[in-house]
C-alpha cells in the first residue's frame, strides 16, 4: 500500500506521524485507566465495607465523573454539570501552560522538570504587582496586563538560570531544575513571610494564604463563558491558554526561530556545525518554558478569587509537575497540549467526586496520571509496534492487489482471443 | 557537640545510602531518578510493616532492634521490586530513563497516599503504638543502665540515643564499595556504564549487569527511605520524603560518582540540612547561646543553602564531573 496517496500527492490520514501519535496517547490513557479501574475492583473486593455498588460507583466517577451531577434516591446520576465543566475549563488553564513549557523545552531537548519553581516564581511576581499596585489610581485591567507579564518576565528569569548552567557549563538540566525549584520555594515563602499587606488577614481558617487578587479589583475577564458556566469559576484564561498554543505552534512549526530550536533539541552538533547558535538557543527555550510556566500561575491567580497558599517551602505546586504528562501525552504538540491539559483536568475533578461520593479517594486519579507517564515513556514502542502491523497489513493487500491485477488481465487477455 | 554531630549523622546517612544507590544504578548505565519515589514507597512499606506487626503483638517494645532489621529486610525487597518497574522500561523496552523514573516519582505518592488514605483515613500513616524513640532508639535502658548513665564522650556520641539503622547503613555502605571497585562483579558492573559495547563483546551480559545494579539500586534507595522515616519522621509515613531523593542525586553529582566523595558530600549536605532544622536550638559549643539564631538570618536561608550550594559547586565543577559516557543510553545490541 502507498503511504502517499498517488492522486492528491498527499500523505494518507493513518500513515500520518501526527495519527499514529494520537493512537499511541489513546492507548496509553486506555491502559492507564484500566490500571484505575483494577484498582478499584480489587481494593473494593479486598477491603470490608465497600459495597459491590460502591466499586461500580467508583468505576464509573473515574470515567464521568465530569458528568456527575450528584445523587438522587441514593443512585449516582450523570448529565452536563455547567459547574464541574467550568471548573474542568478552569483547572486545565495551569496544566496547558506548564504542558507547553514542558513541551517547548523538550522539543530541543532539555528535560523542563523546572515548571514548578518557575510557576512559583510567576506566581509570587504576578501576585505582588495585582496585589501592590493602587487600583484607584492605575485602572484594573492595566494593573492584569502588568501582573501577567511580571509573572512571565518571573518564570522567565527563573527558567534562564538552569539554561545558562547547561549551555555554558553543561551541567545536566535535571537536576539544576530540581535545585531551582526547592530554592524558589523558599524564595517565595521568604517574600510573603515578610510582606504582611499580601496575606489574608481578615478571614479566620485562611492562615498562610494570600488576599485573592479581586479585593484589590484585579480579576481576569469572564468573556460571557459564566453564562455558559453559571456557577463555575471559568474565565477568559481558558481562551488566552489556548491562543498562546496556537502560538506556540506558529512559533515552532512555521518559523526559523521554531526550526533552530528543534535543530539544536534532534542533534546538537549538527545543528552547531549548520551555524546555528546552539548556546543561545538553550537559553531561549529555556527562557520560553519559564515565561510559559510563570504565564499559567498568572492566569491561575489572577482570575481574582483563587488564593494562594504561600507557606509552600516544603512541598512544590503539582501543577510544575502534571506538566510532565500533559506534555508526554501530547507527544510535545503544542495544540495536543490543550487537548491533554482538559483531560488531565478532567481526572482531577473525577477524582474529587470519587472523594466525595465514594470510600474511595482522589489519589486514583494520580495513580493512573502516573501510569499514562509510565507508558507515554515508551510511546515509542507502541508507535513502532503500529508501524509493524501497518507494514504486515500492506504487504499482505499488495500481494492481493497483484493477484487482482493478475486475474484481471488474465481475462482481459481472454476476451482478446 | 555531641547532639550536633549525631543529628548530622541521622541526616546524612539517608544521602549517602541513598547517593550510593544512585551509583549503582548510573554506573551500570541507567539513570535512576527515581530514587525519590522508591524512597517513598520504601518508607510507607517498612511503616506499614512495623504497624502491622505491632497490631498482631508480634514484638514487644524490648524486640525493637529485631523489629527494626526484619522491617529493613522487607523494605529492601521491596524496594528491588519496585525498582523492577523502571529496569523494564529502561532496559528491557528501551525507553526514556529520565521520562521512566518521572513516572515512579509520580506513582510511588500516589500509590502510598492512596493506601494510607484507605488504611489510616488521613494523609499521615503513623506507627499503631509507642513512639520511633521508644522502640527504636539505643539508650542506656536497653542495655539495661539507668537512664542517666553517663557513657563518656565517645560512648555518648556513639552509642547513646542514636538508632542502630545508622551503623547498619554505615556497614551497607562500605561492603558495597568494596564490592563496586575491588571484585570482579563491580569492574563488570562500571564496565556496562561505560562502554556496553566493549562489555558484551567480553561475554558480559549487558542487560543482566544492568538490571542487577538497577535493583541493587531500589534496594538502598528502600533502606534509605525507611531509615529517613524511622530517624527523622518519628516512623510516619506522609508520601514523602523532603526531596531527599532528589537531593542524593546532587550529592551523586557532587560526589562525582565515586563512594568516598559521596559520603562526604552526604555529610556536608547532612550538616547543613541539620542545621536548617535545628538552627534555633543550636548551641554549637555548649556554652547556651543560640549563636544562629541570635545572627537574624532568616530561617530560609539555612533551608535553602544545601540548594544553593549544590548548584555553585556543581557549577565549579562542572569541567571536572566524570559522568559514566553511556548513562542514559539505552543499550542495543545491534548498534555494536
Amino acid at each position: 500500500m502507498y503511504k502517499i496517496d498517488p492522486k492528491t500527492g498527499l500523505q494518507k490520514f493513518y500513515a500520518k506521524d501526527g495519527t499514529k501519535s494520537v493512537i499511541s496517547a489513546i492507548i496509553s490513557i486506555l491502559i492507564g485507566m484500566v490500571v484505575g479501574t483494577l484498582i478499584i475492583v480489587i481494593v473494593g473486593l479486598t477491603k470490608d465495607g465497600i459495597t459491590p455498588s460502591g466499586i461500580i460507583e467508583g468505576v464509573k466517577l473515574v470515567f464521568f465523573g465530569v458528568f456527575n451531577t450528584g445523587r438522587t434516591a441514593g443512585e449516582i446520576t450523570f448529565g452536563f454539570n455547567p459547574v464541574s465543566m467550568g471548573n474542568l475549563l478552569f483547572r486545565a488553564t495551569p496544566l496547558i501552560m506548564t504542558g507547553l513549557s514542558v513541551a517547548v523545552a523538550f522539543k530541543t531537548g532539555l528535560f523542563n522538570i523546572g515548571a514548578a519553581g518557575q510557576y512559583l516564581m510567576g506566581t509570587a511576581a504576578s501576585l505582588y504587582i495585582a496585589l501592590s499596585l493602587p487600583s484607584d489610581v492605575i485602572a484594573p485591567w492595566i494593573i492584569w496586563i502588568l501582573a501577567f507579564l511580571a509573572g512571565m518576565i518571573a518564570g522567565a528569569i527563573w527558567g534562564c538560570i538552569p539554561g545558562m548552567l547547561k549551555a555554558f557549563l553543561n551541567i545536566n538540566e535535571v537536576i539544576t531544575c530540581i535545585m531551582t525549584n526547592w530554592i524558589a520555594a523558599n524564595l517565595v515563602t521568604w517574600f510573603f513571610d515578610v510582606h504582611e499587606a499580601l496575606k489574608n488577614g481578615s478571614d479566620s481558617g485562611k492562615v498562610g494564604y494570600t488576599r485573592p487578587t479581586a479585593t484589590n479589583g484585579v480579576e481576569t475577564t469572564d468573556l460571557w463563558l459564566d453564562k455558559i458556566f453559571p456557577g463555575s469559576q471559568v474565565n477568559g484564561g481558558i481562551i488566552i491558554a489556548i491562543i498562546i498554543a496556537i502560538v506556540m505552534y506558529i512559533i515552532m512549526s512555521k518559523t526559523t526561530f521554531g526550526y533552530q530550536l528543534k535543530a539544536c533539541g534532534s542533534n546538537r552538533d549538527a545543528a552547531k556545525y549548520a551555524g546555528i547558535n546552539d548556546k543561545k538557543n538553550i537559553i531561549y527555550s529555556m527562557a520560553i518554558a519559564g515565561a510559559l510556566a510563570g504565564a499559567g500561575a498568572a492566569l491561575y491567580y489572577l482570575a481574582g478569587n483563587t488564593e494562594f497558599f504561600w507557606s509552600t517551602y516544603q512541598s512544590l505546586p503539582s501543577e510544575g509537575f502534571n506538566g510532565i504528562p500533559v506534555a508526554l501525552l501530547a507527544a510535545n504538540h503544542p495544540i495536543g497540549v490543550v487537548f491533554s491539559g482538559c483531560f488531565m483536568s478532567m481526572l482531577n475533578i473525577a477524582g474529587m467526586q470519587l472523594k466525595i461520593m465514594t470510600a474511595y479517594n482522589e489519589y486514583v486519579t494520580d495513580i493512573i496520571i502516573a501510569a499514562i507517564v509510565y507508558l507515554s515513556a515508551f510511546s515509542m514502542i507502541i508507535k513502532m509496534f503500529l508501524n509493524k502491523k501497518k507494514k504486515q497489513k500492506a504487504s499482505d493487500s499488495e500481494n492481493s492487489d497483484r493477484l487482482e491485477d493478475e486475474s484481471q488481465q488474465a481475462t482481459q487477455e481472454g476476451g482478446e482471443q | 557537640m555531641v547532639f550536633l554531630i549525631q543529628q548530622t549523622m541521622l541526616y546524612a546517612i539517608p544521602l549517602m545510602i541513598v547517593a550510593l544507590a544512585g551509583i549503582f544504578a548510573e554506573r551500570s548505565g541507567v539513570i535512576n531518578l527515581a530514587l525519590e519515589g522508591t524512597m517513598v514507597f520504601g518508607a510507607f512499606v517498612g511503616v506499614l510493616f512495623v504497624r502491622i506487626m505491632q497490631q498482631g503483638y508480634v514484638f514487644d517494645q524490648s524486640q525493637g532492634q529485631i523489629l527494626m532489621v526484619l522491617a529493613l529486610i522487607v523494605v529492601a525487597i521491596c524496594g528491588a521490586l519496585f525498582s523492577l518497574l523502571l529496569s523494564f522500561s529502561a532496559i528491557t523496552l528501551k525507553a526514556d530513563q529520565t521520562i521512566g523514573g518521572t513516572a515512579l516519582n509520580m506513582l510511588a505518592p500516589a500509590l502510598v497516599l492512596f493506601f494510607i488514605n484507605l488504611i489510616a483515613q488521613q494523609n499521615v500513616l503513623r506507627m499503631a503504638s509507642g513512639d520511633a524513640a521508644g522502640w527504636f532508639m539505643i539508650k542506656p535502658s536497653t542495655f539495661g543502665l539507668e537512664r542517666d548513665h553517663d557513657f563518656g564522650f565517645l560512648g555518648n556520641l556513639l552509642i547513646n540515643k542514636v538508632y542502630l539503622t545508622t551503623y547498619i547503613c554505615l556497614a551497607i555502605f562500605i561492603i558495597l564499595s568494596i564490592i563496586l571497585y575491588k571484585t570482579k562483579f563491580g569492574l563488570r558492573l562500571r564496565s556496562c556504564g561505560e562502554n556496553p559495547h566493549a562489555s558484551d563483546s567480553l561475554g558480559i551480559n549487558v542487560y543482566k549487569m544492568r538490571y542487577i545494579g538497577v535493583t541493587i539500586s531500589g534496594a538502598l534507595a528502600g533502606i534509605g527511605g525507611f531509615t529517613y522515616a524511622l530517624t527523622t519522621a518519628n516512623c510516619a509515613s506522609t508520601g514523602e520524603v523532603a526531596g531527599y531523593g532528589f537531593l542524593a542525586l546532587a550529592v551523586m553529582i557532587f560526589g562525582n560518582w565515586t563512594p568516598l566523595n559521596v559520603a562526604f558530600g552526604g555529610i556536608l549536605f547532612g550538616l547543613f540540612k541539620c542545621i536548617a532544622a535545628t538552627y534555633s536550638s543550636l548551641d554549637i559549643n555548649g556554652d547556651g547561646v543560640y549563636l544562629l539564631a541570635e545572627i537574624g538570618i532568616s530561617p530560609y536561608v539555612y533551608r535553602m543553602l544545601p540548594y544553593l550550594i549544590t548548584l555553585i559547586v556543581l557549577a565549579f565543577t562542572s569541567k571536572k564531573s566524570r559522568v559514566p559516557k553511556a548513562e542514559g543510553i539505552p543499550y542495543d545490541k545491534g548498534l555494536r
